[in-house]
């Protein structure tokens, strides 16, 4: 396996994730947790650009960090006690050794047969940038994505308006 | 990647041609690097004196001519104060927030055409990245105001979060329209888009929602208050001094003169001018027209008061997002409907004047139709207001007030 310049991306972005969401499970300061997070999707955008989709990249960057992980620091901000927690779980390590079970099952079961044994899957991910125009008549032709691009803004607008309604002060004069 | 230019000349002096490709772009990151950031300089001086002369008085005259080095003092102040961290704040988090403020107003600047051929990189969604990039700074307003570990910095930063993400909307619908005429998100081929008729002339209500909302973006009047000066005492960044005090102020100033530019890419034909069309000609009308529109930015910011949150809040999303979307509906609408008629080039890039006039006009006289409605609907709204006023005033008159 030779060492790119996209092997050493990858690389960069993987340590970023992983980096990023090791120090959201083990920070005490509930704060500093989420701004580690923000670190994690960084990581995830640069994947995004890898592969090729730096729409993709972008929109991540705008909706997770610019939005969601902010919703996120609100929250966090309206609990009390958020630093210094100091009660800590004390059955860790039966934990700890069913997570690293789990994962060597993983890779043993599935990556491993779909990913590594086959070569016909180790090909780089395709050279051609798909352009944003493609993006664009991927979710508009009928017979492409239109019917997911339209059902996943029904959810959206649906999980808007009720939000508005369960959020709405109750008005006793209306 | 070729190797030409200044590549070239350090390739035949001798260097290792991986070290000549890094030095000639790192020169090229630098330049276009350079530009902002000698800006911000110049600009601090320029707002300090219009805001004086706006009020009826001189501003700084006494550092160097006409008080030009008053930056630079200003500057060598701020470098040598204290640097002072509140000893129960969070370290890590309060010095890096006002690094992640500068850096996202210094990144738009990386997909800013200053030329046909100088630009900082050609991304194909360079309106996407411009605006999550600009969404980065409000996470950083966030972050100072927390970790500053003083309950009024979090309730300033609280609302500047409130403002700042409520107002992406309008401005991304009201960027929208130069993405459809031009076809492409690049800024590049939207400058260049413009080569027929000025998107601001096709689309002027797009360009005064953009306008007003970049303005609540980076927080000019009328909607200062996430820093309003004279009350809050600096909102979220109460507890900052120093130089890091410095980086919010000049992120702040540099994000003003950058929305001027972007309206300019966008809207007002970019690097094109009347007469001379060379290279760097290209440039010098760019910082005109940018200059114009900034100063008009600071004329607003230096008449008008301020406004409350609960106004803002209120006039984002009653007036300006059914506005901005029923813009969009509008202009796709007619744009569409002119180019099914082949009255409309497809393409507007490399589109002539005379191609593009028809499209131009009937946009125009749309745009006119949509301003007469809201100045219709601001004049009932108007009255009934000084109607209600009056109601009230002679009530209390009669009750003997």
């Amino acid at each position: 396996m030779e060492i790119t310049i996209v092997t050493v991306a990858f690389i960069v972005f993987a340590l970023i994730s992983l980096g990023g969401a090791i120090g959201v499970v083990t920070c005490h300061n509930l704060f500093r947790g989420t701004i580690w997070l923000m670190v994690s999707l960084f990581g995830a955008a640069g994947f995004f650009v890898l592969l090729s989709a730096p729409f993709l990249a972008a929109v991540q960057v705008l909706v997770y960090i610019g939005a969601i992980a902010i919703l996120f620091t609100f929250a966090v901000m309206l609990t009390r006690s958020i630093s210094n927690l100091k009660t800590r779980f004390t059955r860790l390590n039966i934990n700890i050794a069913a997570a690293i079970a789990l994962f060597v099952l993983l890779v043993v079961g599935v990556i491993g047969p779909v990913f590594i044994l086959n070569p016909d899957l180790q090909q780089p991910v395709s050279s051609v940038t798909r352009t944003t125009i493609d993006l664009g008549e991927a979710f508009a032709r009928g017979n492409s994505f239109a019917l997911p691009f339209e059902l996943a803004s029904l959810l959206l607008t649906a999980a808007m308006i009720g939000a508005i309604v369960i959020a709405r002060e109750s008005d006793d004069e209306v | 990647m070729d190797c030409t230019g200044l590549c070239e000349t350090l390739f035949r002096g001798g260097l290792d041609q991986g070290i000549a490709q890094f030095i000639s772009l790192l020169a090229g990151v630098l330049l276009v690097s350079g530009v902002p950031l000698v800006t911000v300089i110049f600009l601090i001086w320029v707002e300090r004196k219009i805001a004086a002369r706006i009020q009826d008085r001189l501003g700084p005259n006494r550092v160097g001519p006409f008080g030009l080095l008053q930056t630079f003092a200003d500057l060598i102040k701020l470098l040598i104060k204290e640097d002072i961290t509140p000893t129960a704040a969070d370290r890590l988090l309060y010095n890096a927030a006002p690094l992640v403020a500068f850096a996202s107003v210094v990144l738009i600047w990386g997909v800013i055409p200053y030329t046909p051929y100088h630009f900082g990189a050609d991304l194909e969604i360079g309106v996407l990245y411009m605006v999550a990039v600009a969404s980065l700074g409000t996470l950083a307003i966030m972050t100072a105001g927390w970790a500053s570990n003083n309950k009024y910095a979090l309730l300033g930063a609280f609302r500047v979060v409130a403002l700042l993400v409520s107002y992406e909307i309008p401005m991304v619908f009201a960027l929208l329209v130069p993405v459809m005429l031009a076809g492409s998100m690049s800024l590049l081929e939207i400058v260049h888009a413009q080569g027929g008729m000025w998107f601001g002339i096709m689309a002027p209500i797009s360009a005064v929602l953009f306008f007003i909302s970049a303005q609540a973006e980076t927080g000019r009047a009328p909607f200062d208050l996430i820093e309003a000066e004279s009350e809050l005492v600096a909102g979220f960044n109460i507890e900052y001094s120093g130089m890091k005090f410095g980086m919010f102020f000049a992120a702040e100033f540099l994000h003003v003169f950058t929305n001027a530019i972007l309206l300019v890419v966008f809207f007002f034909g970019g690097w094109y001018g009347p007469l001379w069309q060379e290279p760097l000609i290209a440039f010098m009308w760019l910082g005109l027209k940018a200059s114009v529109l900034y100063f008009i930015s600071l004329w607003i910011r230096n008449t008008v008061p301020r406004l409350r949150i609960d106004q803002v809040m209120w006039f984002n999303w009653f007036r300006l997002v059914p506005l901005s979307i029923a813009n969009v509906l509008v202009i796709a609408t007619v744009v569409k409907i002119m180019q099914l008629l082949n009255l409309a080039p497809r393409n507007l890039i490399g589109a002539s004047f005379g191609e593009v006039l028809p499209l131009t006009l009937v946009l125009l006289l749309a745009n006119i139709a949509m301003g007469l409605i809201i100045v219709g609907q601001l004049r009932t709204a108007g009255q009934t207001a000084r109607v209600a006023a009056e109601n009230r005033a002679s009530v209390r008159a009669a009750i003997g007030d």
